[in-house]
């Protein structure tokens, strides 16, 4: 188990991580401390999975080059 | 013009006279007029584009050449890149250099003549790029499972940033930075190459692109086959989705882009997972942690409860311990006194063997005493043995001297010198000898002229008148 920071995980990373601790419980081979420290990190790497999955808002930005070359976004107008 | 025809009209019987000027510029305005729109078809030849960044060349087919030229201005608005040998059809006017008369095409556009040459020259463009390496496996770069930033080079208007917007909503709302861009004519693909370049540089830096763009013909599509925007997408370091056309439209770009979607809504598909199915997949993960996690702790406590009816009363082994270690206790107490004891024997008897300095002090003083004591005895004694000695020696030599020879009354006899005569040969007749008797009392004796025969029976004559004399 890659003991990374679990903030740092990217979703992909974490959601892997979850579920090889969840298969490796389920085979009841863990010892009992091992265990309990995997269903604590598992606990943690929903918790972090479920708020990169909340973090789902849309933003919609169109860029724009000014005349100087400069590049700015704004809002953009989906009916345009 | 008028006035050229008037002259015409007036100078029918005689034929008019014109400046070569006057001739050259109506014939240049008869022609601007005339083909002032045309478009023509034709194999490019002699292309040149000299310092000054026009081009100059020629349009030809099997049995006719026209000379051509696209100004600077124009030429790099055109949506196909002129090349020797390439089948085009070009809009433009007709026009005259005055200065040599010499009519040409000056050309406002130019598009690819033929779906077969377009493909050709398409399919030559692909090798030559793929020669180079471009869309190499080992270049592609994987697509990020759940990218924070989307960044879209498409048309700002239309289907196709609807489309991707709505299926990204509906999968997994993102934050998407739309670059808007021409999708087809003139400056199009410098426009789509641009925004994939810098795409890299701003902020947020997107973690994926798509370029898109909706069906059309493959004229419409080709600004996704220019080499500028095909190499532009294989350098960009931002894995890159291409979503140009239908599913059945292939454009150079979707050689180098890291993957193609069939369309602009696959490319939606391709770039973001579905949410509501990763919540669930994460509830149902939770679900199973908990559900195995209280499944090991409770067969955890079973086997600890079975384990512990195992071990028994407790009080019980403890006492049978306790009674063992007093046991124990007690032979070592034992063991260890015994041991104690014989070490204090060892010991005493070690103390008995160890001398005093002093005794030993005192013995050698005894000894000395001891020893000098038998030595002054053993001296006396040795004079005195050594007196005995002489003595005796003394008797002996006594006994041994001819002195006492003498006493039992034999004399030596000497002759004058002194010396003993001890054989009658020795003697002569009326020779002086001398006899010491004891005492050392000597007289003087003469031979005799007799010479007397030995009493003994000895044969020698001479002895025996010596011998005769002596008794």
């Amino acid at each position: 188990m890659a003991e990374k920071a679990i903030k740092d995980l990217s979703f992909e990373d974490a959601l892997g991580e979850l579920e090889g601790i969840v298969r490796n419980l389920e085979t009841g081979n863990t010892k009992l401390e091992d265990s309990i420290t995997a269903y604590e990190r598992g606990t943690q790497l929903k918790q972090h999975c479920e708020k990169k999955l909340k973090d789902a808002q849309a933003k919609i930005e169109k860029i724009t080059v000014g005349k100087d070359g400069s590049i700015s976004t704004k809002p953009l107008d989906e009916a345009g | 013009m008028t006035d050229l025809d008037n002259s015409v009209k007036e100078m029918k019987s005689n034929v008019p006279e014109f400046s070569v000027t006057e001739l050259a510029l109506s014939l240049k305005q008869t022609l601007e007029q005339n083909y002032s729109r045309v478009r023509v078809r034709g194999e490019l030849s002699r292309v040149s584009i000299p310092g000054s960044g026009h081009m100059y060349s020629s349009l030809k087919d099997n049995d006719a050449v026209i000379d051509a030229v696209c100004w600077k201005g124009n030429l790099s608005k055109l949506s196909v890149k002129p090349e020797e040998g390439l089948e085009v059809i070009c809009t433009g006017r007709i026009s005259s250099y005055p200065k040599s008369s010499k009519y040409q095409l000056v050309i406002e556009s130019m598009e690819l003549a033929g779906e077969g040459a377009l493909l050709k020259m398409l399919e030559e463009r692909r090798k030559k790029l793929a020669a180079e390496g471009l869309f190499d496996e080992e270049r592609k770069k994987a697509l990020p499972f759940l990218p924070d930033v989307i960044g879209v080079v498409t048309s700002p208007t239309g289907a196709v940033i609807r489309d991707i917007l709505h299926r990204l909503e509906d999968r997994f709302p993102r934050h998407v930075l739309v670059w808007p861009v021409l999708v087809q004519g003139d400056g199009a693909a410098e426009q789509i190459a641009a925004a994939i370049k810098e795409f890299e540089a701003i902020e947020p830096r997107p973690d994926v692109l798509i370029v898109a763009r909706g069906g059309g013909s493959l004229e419409d599509l080709m600004a996704f086959n220019e080499e500028t925007v095909v190499r532009a997408a294989a350098d960009c370091a931002i894995p890159i989705i291409s979503a140009v056309g239908h599913e059945t439209d292939t454009t150079l770009i979707d050689y180098a882009a890291d993957l193609r979607a069939p369309t602009p809504t696959g490319a939606a598909e391709m770039v973001v997972p579905v949410r509501s199915n990763l919540l669930v997949q994460i509830s149902e993960d939770q679900a199973r942690l908990v559900s195995s996690m209280t499944r090991l702790l409770s067969e955890h406590r079973h086997r600890l409860e079975a384990q512990a009816k195992g071990l028994g009363d407790p009080a019980r082994l403890l006492e049978i311990k306790t009674q063992n270690l007093d046991h124990l206790g007690d032979k070592m107490t034992g063991i260890f006194k015994q041991y104690l004891s014989e070490k204090k024997s060892g010991a005493r008897e070690l103390g008995a063997r160890l001398y005093h300095p002093k005794d030993r002090i005192e013995e050698a003083k005894r000894n000395l005493t001891n020893w000098t004591e038998r030595m002054a005895v053993l001296g006396k004694k040795l004079i005195e043995k050594k007196q005995n000695e002489l003595k005796n020696m003394a008797s002996i030599l006594d006994v041994l001297s001819f002195e006492s020879v003498l006493e039992r009354g034999f004399v030596v006899v000497r002759g004058a010198d002194n010396n003993l005569i001890t054989e009658v040969e020795q003697t002569q007749a009326e020779q002086q000898i001398q006899l010491q008797f004891k005492q050392n009392k000597r007289i003087d004796v003469t031979v005799g002229k007799t010479r007397i025969q030995p009493i003994k029976k000895k044969k020698t004559k001479k002895e025996n008148p010596d011998q005769d004399s002596l008794f």
